[in-house]
């Protein structure tokens, strides 16, 4: 079967288009907008529970980003040299993802159910936390349902179709990756497609903090003193 | 010797009215802003009390500050760098808005368009935070002013401990009380700058103040707990931490900070000192804790050694700066006297605003004929406040140099008194603490007299120090938020709310 229109415009074009507006947004926030750059925290408005959700979403989500960026950037014949076959990469997926899936989804319902009904962090709160909040939310819940599709086909196709759809994107072949990608389940589309959109949305919200993260510390003196003359520059 | 010069401070308790005005001033200039309603870079604390924010001195609950490793070496409180990296998530350490107070404002519009009604209208307190009303407003800024709240409440604060009987200050006969007038101590030891991850804290090295990068900050809020003094407010609009400026645009030109050029008591004091940067981490982690003030004490340097004055000339310090530390009030009051004495050493972080131990409610207590003589000394162990009292505020704990602060005060008005009413000179009582005359009016001259010229010796920046001209063509100056840029203030791409108006909801009346 060939590709729709639709199909190739959202797995084919946008992907590009929200890379740059991913990159360029970044750039021109970073560059222009550096008072704006941060985490946006709300710790000081309410501090109940907040400990053990924020733990529970960042380190869940952090371990499935790592997830997603081993399955679609690191070339799947890594995988086969080491000896995991599509199916056990699947199983693996689909348990470590989920475990991690689930913590992070209950961090998450604690920190939206927080953000939303908490009238001192609701009045502090922008737009734009409580939209990237719920995407967030949306897109996490989209991909533990795929976990239940996933359970229908446990040979590793599918997996190795999206596996492939990246692998042509990154290499900047979408005709091609459109090809891979385009009768998988609805669910999987959802999710790739939302999982895109938060690409377009990075630069415009608090997430930009995710390029922040202080890895220098660990190198750095505890000290720092600046001179007048240089931090003028 | 690596020599470092900083604008220090000393604050004279023994005249402070508690009156606010530094504050208040303080506030209206700098902290006047959504976002920094509820924060104080200055604020005057009636002690004993528990402080704003609530217990900020009881580091086993905050741990703010140092603490020193069985190897000798220092860490913060809060952990060491993975632990700090840890925790950015979610902060355990770090104090909530009503650790400090909701900041409110009352419904002052409703006096003027209330409608005729058989009972007076009421300006009704709101939330500056979301607007809502406030049925009771629990806690203030200044809660304890003058003794209020109970006792029980109260005797909380850390500056008790080991205080034999502290019961018994709650009797109305034995109590006491003082103000404490804080503000960012701009440390030599700083644990703010210590557990920034990002790097956005830093200490100037012309003039040691200690400044949050604003467009470095990410908000991740470790100088918040990290900071003994609770003196960084993470600033709830920008999600950025702001702290104690020490008014350097005000320093650069030689004007002294808001604080202290307002202070209607005269107790505040600007000088520069003169420090040996290469052994901070020495003093600081000293074993024994009651050692930290003599440790800091050490690494001042004397101004008018010629070695130090060769040194500090060849790290580059202007001649009008090493000209003002020999003049230096804070250096005078500090080293040669010995008046001063820095807020809570124990914390490892060598604080650079010192503070004189108040006596007053000794003196009057001597002429009633209460207290115990020592030779012509009063005996300072049977007075209203007492000495361990101050002693774990100043000194860790260590009593002789209060004793010693407070004897030369005693000393130095039994001396006045003697020679303007008596019209004889009481050498005796110099003697007794290890003053001379010349010293004793040199005291008089700066404590008691305390002339705007002699309270204030602010170099002016030295041309080796100010920006080129030319770099900042076409800047915008000193301002607040994004600069010239409009991302926080107005509608932008990048987000954040207007700033709010006031958040006010109509009252309707129930005849």
């Amino acid at each position: 079967m060939n590709a729709s229109a639709l199909d190739v415009f959202f797995f084919g074009i946008y992907p590009y288009l929200a890379s740059v507006v991913f990159f360029l947004g970044c750039l021109i926030r970073y560059d222009r907008e550096q008072y704006t750059w941060k985490a946006g925290s709300s710790q000081i408005m309410h501090d109940r529970k907040f400990r053990i959700a924020s733990i529970m979403f960042h380190v869940g989500i952090l371990a499935i980003f790592a997830g997603h960026f081993a399955g679609l950037v690191i070339p799947y014949e890594l995988w086969t040299w080491l000896g995991i076959s599509l199916p056990a990469k699947q199983l693996i997926a689909m348990g470590v993802g989920g475990f991690f899936g689930i913590i992070c989804f209950i961090g998450l319902t604690m920190l939206v159910h927080r953000r939303l009904f908490n009238p001192r962090v609701r009045a502090t709160t922008t737009l734009m936390d409580t939209l990237i909040l719920l995407v967030i939310y949306a897109q996490l819940i989209l991909g533990l349902l795929t976990i239940f599709v996933s359970t229908g086909h446990m040979d590793g196709e599918v997996m190795h179709d999206l596996m492939s759809w990246s692998r042509y994107l990154l290499t900047f072949r979408p005709v091609q990756a459109v090809e891979y990608i385009h009768d998988v389940h609805w669910i999987y589309k959802a999710h790739v497609n939302l999982g895109v959109t938060l690409f377009v949305l990075f630069p415009f919200s608090r997430l930009v903090h995710i390029w922040s993260v202080p890895v220098g510390y660990l190198g750095r003196n505890y000290q720092v003193v600046r001179s007048k003359i240089s931090a003028a520059k | 010797m690596k020599v470092r010069a900083q604008i220090g401070k000393v604050l004279n308790l023994d005249k402070c009215i508690g009156c606010h005005t530094c504050s208040v001033t303080c506030k209206n200039v700098w902290t006047s802003r959504e976002g920094m309603e509820y924060a104080w870079f200055n604020n005057v604390e009636t002690k004993p009390g528990i402080g704003f924010p609530k217990e900020w001195e009881n580091q086993d609950r905050w741990n703010g500050g140092w603490k020193r490793l069985k190897n000798g070496k220092i860490q913060p409180r809060m952990g060491g760098k993975l632990r700090i990296l840890a925790n950015i998530f979610a902060n355990p350490d770090m104090p909530v808005i009503d650790d400090y107070y909701e900041p409110f404002d009352f419904d002052y519009e409703y006096l003027h368009n209330a409608p005729h009604s058989k009972h007076q209208p009421v300006a009704r307190p709101r939330s500056l935070i979301d607007g809502r009303r406030m049925e009771k407003i629990e806690w203030g800024p200044n809660w304890e002013e003058i003794l209020g709240t109970e006792f029980e409440k109260r005797k909380k604060d850390k500056n008790f401990d080991e205080v034999i009987q502290k019961d018994i200050y709650g009797q109305f006969e034995n109590t006491f009380m003082m103000y404490l007038p804080r503000l960012c101590e701009h440390c030599l030891n700083p644990t703010c700058v210590a557990a920034c991850p990002s790097g956005a804290i830093y200490k100037r090295e012309e003039d040691g103040i200690v400044l949050i990068d604003q467009d470095k900050c990410r908000g991740w809020r470790m100088c918040v707990s990290a900071c003994p003094y609770k003196k960084i407010y993470f600033n709830w609009k920008s999600g950025k931490s702001e702290k104690c400026t020490f008014c350097y645009p005000r320093i650069e030109v030689g004007q002294p900070t808001v604080c202290s050029e307002t202070c209607v008591g005269r107790i505040r004091y600007l000088g520069v000192l003169l420090y040996d940067a290469d052994r901070i981490e020495a003093a600081a982690s000293v074993e024994n804790e009651q050692d930290l003030y003599e440790a800091q004490l050490d690494i001042f340097l004397d101004p008018n050694d010629p070695e130090v004055i060769e040194a500090a000339k060849q790290e580059g310090i202007p001649d009008n700066w090493i000209y003002a530390a020999q003049q230096s009030p804070v250096y005078k009051m500090a080293v040669d006297w010995k008046v001063a004495l820095p807020l809570h050493p124990e914390y490892r972080t060598l604080p650079m605003v010192w503070y004189v131990p108040p006596l007053s409610p000794i003196q009057s207590a001597t002429e009633a004929g209460h207290v115990g003589k020592n030779g012509n000394m009063p005996d300072l162990k049977s007075l209203r406040i007492p000495m361990r009292y101050l002693a774990n505020m100043l000194t860790a704990g260590d009593e002789a140099p209060v004793i010693r602060a407070l004897e030369r005060m005693i000393a130095m008005r039994s001396y006045k008194r003697s020679q303007q009413v008596e019209q004889e000179e009481d050498l005796a009582v110099l003697e007794q603490v290890g003053l001379t005359a010349h010293q004793v009016e040199d005291m008089y001259r700066y404590m008691a007299l305390a002339n705007y010229e002699d309270r204030f010796v602010i170099p002016t920046s030295h041309r080796a120090y100010a920006e080129q001209a030319y770099d900042v063509k076409g800047n915008c100056g000193f301002s607040f938020g994004n600069g010239c840029s409009d991302g926080d203030s107005d509608v932008s791409l990048f987000g954040g709310n207007k700033p709010a108006v006031r958040k006010v909801i109509p009252v309707t009346l129930k005849e």
